[in-house]
């Protein structure tokens, strides 16, 4: 199969015309496959009926037939934490998630996580804090990162301390290194959403 | 990634049907393990069948005091339980050293107790391997082999079990419920992994067409639980040396004692050895190393991972000493 041009929609502020025009074309993310299933997912509250592929994964549905590039591909193998979205209010690693297995499913990725949390876009304490502490360098993790952090910090089982804090992030690898500052951005918005505890 | 067919059962018959008796199909729970070795192309499944919405998500205390946990409960969802961090901490802390977040959402009971090693030469369909190509040779045993077993080891594979929880329900003690085309049968947890010998590529004992549906922790056992894991960074990384350590006490001597071993071994391992050697002894720092030395009598050393011996050691007299602190209260 021929590869599918698609329009760039930047970092993942994709327009709902772009996203209905992409999820049209069956089959997108399932590379030379043609037995589809038909599954609905529900993406940052906008249900979609989809066609996929047995073998495609959910990152590449994310990114490929609904035009969600903010969700990156790092290593595809759940070692880097790139491609974190939430699935059903948890955090996941969504390469390593057949999309035909989440039929029905929630799905929130960093284009729908402010609006999704009751915030305008863009404008998560999460996304406000990482912007307040320059936390990143080139950026490719950073959608990942903050899709960890909302999800840690809405877990009342984990605790705000800076080591409970490293553990629970640690799955999602900055190789710029940007790590300090990610995590003074996650303390500062843990602090303005959850306030004293 | 390859292409595969899928098929999603609703029951658990449909999931262990006769007609399933066959190689080439596999079953996906949380897929964590499936997914990246099928990217790999070291699993080449035909078929995939989808177990996710099977009705194995619960846990609950059975009437003799034992904990029946659902196949498909995540590793999240276990490690937090009320019930497992109160009365099986050992457990809970395994599970949360395993892993990350993400992973742990999504990652099943069944899935990890079925979670195949990390050997690169395992991972890379390039290299000799006897486990993933029977007869080809092990391409750990003259190569980089810093994280390979030392126990349990064979001529043909001494590639590293990597379950953190698979150590810590050894030394709790379970019991795994299989379903089959023939029916149910139960196996004892220590029982269920299987040593290399000459077949590496056999890894447990779960006959074609099975299927893990639940694992029953032994009642409660009082004392102190500890486990702890050591390795390359504090975080998200695979054990070096790790032990899950339960102690007993009545006054200064160690009653009962189970100790498990990970990252050393070719399999979820019962140090036997060194339980048997502080059974009914006073809980010393020097008992403690001599059972440490007998957990390692018949450990076998490769060109690289020679310190595993030493660390693993370290790693059941600091397991050991932290649970018999919490033994003390």
């Amino acid at each position: 199969m021929a590869p599918v041009i698609r329009p760039s929609t930047g970092v993942g502020f994709c327009t709902p015309g772009a996203q209905a025009e992409i999820a049209e074309r069956p089959n997108a993310a399932s590379g030379e496959h043609s037995d589809t299933r038909r599954i609905t997912l529900t993406v940052n509250g906008e249900q979609h009926d989809l066609h996929v592929a047995p073998n495609a994964v959910l990152l590449d549905v994310l990114r490929e037939q609904l035009g969600l590039f903010g969700t990156k591909k790092g290593c595809d193998h759940g070692q880097c934490g790139a491609c974190t979205v939430h699935v059903n209010g948890r955090s996941v690693n969504s390469c390593l998630m057949l999309a035909c297995l989440q039929e029905g499913a929630e799905i929130v990725t960093i284009e729908g996580l402010a609006e999704s949390a009751g915030f305008e876009q863009g404008h998560h304490p999460v996304q406000a804090a990482f912007l307040e502490h320059d936390a990143y360098q080139c950026g490719y993790c950073t959608a990942g990162q903050m899709m960890t952090a909302a999800a840690v910090i809405s877990d009342d089982s984990i605790d705000g301390d800076e080591t409970s804090l490293r553990e629970a992030l640690s799955g999602n690898i900055c190789r710029c290194g940007a790590y300090k500052n990610i995590l003074d951005a996650v303390q500062s918005a843990r602090g303005k959403m959850r306030g004293g505890q | 990634m390859r292409a595969f067919e899928l098929e999603s059962v609703e029951a658990i018959d449909q999931a262990v049907s006769h007609r399933r008796v066959h190689d080439g199909e596999a079953f996906i729970a949380g897929g964590t393990t499936l997914l990246d070795l099928v990217k790999l192309d070291v699993m080449q499944p035909e078929k995939v069948v989808d177990v996710s919405r099977l009705p194995l998500k619960r846990i609950e205390t059975l009437e003799d005091g034992r904990l029946k946990v659902g196949a498909l409960v995540s590793n999240t969802e276990l490690a937090k339980h009320e019930i497992v961090m109160r009365d099986y901490p050992v457990l809970s802390e395994a599970l949360l050293s395993g892993a990350s977040t993400g992973l742990r959402n999504m990652a099943s009971t069944g899935g990890n107790v079925m979670q195949r090693t990390r050997c690169p030469y395992f991972r890379d369909p390039a290299m000799p391997c006897n486990k993933r190509e029977p007869g080809t040779g092990c391409s750990a045993i003259e190569g980089i082999n810093r994280n390979h077993a030392v126990l349990g080891t064979s001529e043909h594979c001494i590639a590293t079990h990597p379950s953190d929880m698979c150590v810590g329900m050894v030394a709790a003690g379970a019991t795994l419920v299989l379903e089959g085309p023939d029916g149910q049968r139960e196996v004892a947890f220590e029982d269920y992994h299987l040593l290399p010998g000459d077949s590496p590529e056999r890894e447990h004992d779960l006959k074609p067409g099975e299927l893990i549906t639940h694992v029953i922790l032994d009642a409660p056992r009082s004392g102190g639980q500890h486990y702890l894991k050591l390795r390359d960074r504090a975080s998200y990384e695979f054990a070096l040396a790790s032990c899950a350590a339960i102690v007993n006490l009545d006054g200064d001597n160690i009653s009962e004692v189970r100790l498990a071993l990970g990252g050393v071994a070719t399999k979820p391992w019962r140090a036997d050895a060194a339980e048997a050697v502080l059974k009914g002894q006073p809980a010393t720092q020097e008992n403690f190393e001599q059972a440490a030395e007998a957990a390692f009598n018949d450990a076998v050393a490769y060109s690289h991972n020679g310190f595993k011996i030493t660390l693993g050691k370290q790693a059941i007299v600091r397991a050991l000493r932290d649970a018999t602190a919490a033994a003390r209260g």
